[in-house]
């Protein structure tokens, strides 16, 4: 099965319908309805009912649509799950999880209103957000916290806020935070998303911030503008020669597999399983049905 | 049910659709006034659509402002709904 690609999250305000209605078409993986911290006060309301609508009627063709609800220990969290919930997004991201307890009370009232709605096989999984120096530190637990989980994501925003520091270009002062939930999220096999980007005419310094989060290890980024989706693409798309050479290893991989030999080598390089692991990565990101390598390697 | 507070929702954005609510005397009925970017094409289906979840949280004895832009379907009912609960003070919102 080819892996859902998760580079570019985009964030679109829950109360705005003129964005709502065409996510579908801005060429990112998924979309993130945010009923939290994009809507106003005195708008909470009016962008859960407007959601729930959206959700209900608009074709997102074959982008991932995500929630961001509102967290359980303001007046509006539990409302958004009981709007939410029963329409099964294909995600919830729960904002600013601090502890194993909170992501058990999440769960709990999520699992409550599947049941009352007589949802028996869910498909809707849940997203983690790390936002403060709390979270960080309980990241390992959390991110084994449930099974539903299958994504775990920090916002640099309120964590640096958080911590009272300032988010500088050079993100110096969250870079332990995002090892961390890093590691974590591997630890679990579970994506790991990194926070947006601010400035949205700074093109070179977004490219550089992707950079720096891919060589790291996350799968993608949550981004604020459409026009940042193609800069993130161009970062987590392998190159030509990096897909023909997975395509390669992969293939002679699977030939040495039926000849029962483990290890084989290339051009005089030794390909183990760790390099075959990173092959098949290269060619689920370039949409390559590994099935059909097997067939042709045959 | 009938409206007890002036309430409003939605914006004067593309694509959305400010709604008023006013509440009238006992059995005055309701009464709806549409303004709308796209009124020779579509007055007809905005009235049913503000009607039809009218009908559906019973509510009467209204006066109802539509300013629209050109919202879908779903956003005129989402608009309704909220201008009409906050009205009723079920939820709060802005006015």
């Amino acid at each position: 099965m080819v892996k859902k690609k998760r580079r570019s999250m985009l964030y679109i305000p829950g109360n705005n319908p003129a964005m709502i209605q065409q996510a579908g078409v801005y060429g990112c993986d998924a979309v993130l309805l945010d009923l939290e911290d994009a809507v106003a006060l005195n708008q909470k309301d009016a962008a859960r009912i407007l959601v729930r609508n959206m959700l209900k009627t608009v074709n997102f063709y074959d982008t991932e649509v995500c929630v961001r609800v509102n967290n359980f220990h303001t007046p509006f969290g539990l409302t958004d799950l009981e709007e939410i919930v029963p329409l099964q997004p294909d995600n919830i991201r729960f904002p600013k999880t601090e502890t194993v307890a909170d992501v058990k009370e999440f769960m709990k009232e999520v699992r409550r209103i599947e049941k009352e709605h007589g949802i028996k096989n869910p498909t809707m999984t849940i997203h983690v957000m790390i936002e403060t120096a709390k979270g960080v530190a309980n990241v390992y637990d959390i991110a084994a916290a449930d099974p539903r989980i299958d994504a775990i994501t920090i916002g640099g925003q309120d964590l640096t806020a958080d911590m009272g520091i300032i988010k500088t270009p050079d993100g110096v002062g969250i870079d332990y935070a995002r090892k961390r939930i890093v590691m974590a999220g591997k630890a679990n096999d579970l994506d790991v998303l990194d926070t947006i980007f601010a400035d949205v005419n700074d093109d070179e310094g977004l490219r550089e911030e992707t950079e720096y989060i891919k060589k790291i290890g996350f799968a993608g980024k949550a981004l604020i503008n459409p026009r940042q989706v193609d800069v993130v693409h161009d970062v987590f798309n392998p190159t030509e020669n990096e897909v023909r050479k997975a395509y390669r290893v992969y293939s002679e991989f699977i030939k040495n597999k039926k000849a029962g030999i483990g290890v084989f080598a290339i051009d005089g390089k030794m390909v183990d399983a760790p390099v075959v692991q990173r092959a098949i990565t290269v060619l689920e990101y370039a949409k390559i049905d590994l099935k059909e390598i097997e067939k042709n390697a045959g | 049910m009938t409206p007890k507070f002036k309430a409003q929702a939605g914006t004067f954005e593309s694509s959305d659709i400010m709604i008023l609510i006013e509440p009238l005397e006992k059995d005055s009925g309701r009464k709806v006034d549409i303004s709308s970017t796209v009124i020779l094409q579509f007055e007809e289906d905005i009235k049913k659509t503000i009607n039809q979840v009218l009908d559906r949280l019973q509510v009467k004895d209204l006066h109802l402002i539509a300013k629209d832009k050109g919202a879908l379907t779903q956003t005129i009912e989402a608009r309704v709904e909220t201008a009409v609960k906050r009205s009723l003070g079920i939820q709060e919102g802005t006015m």
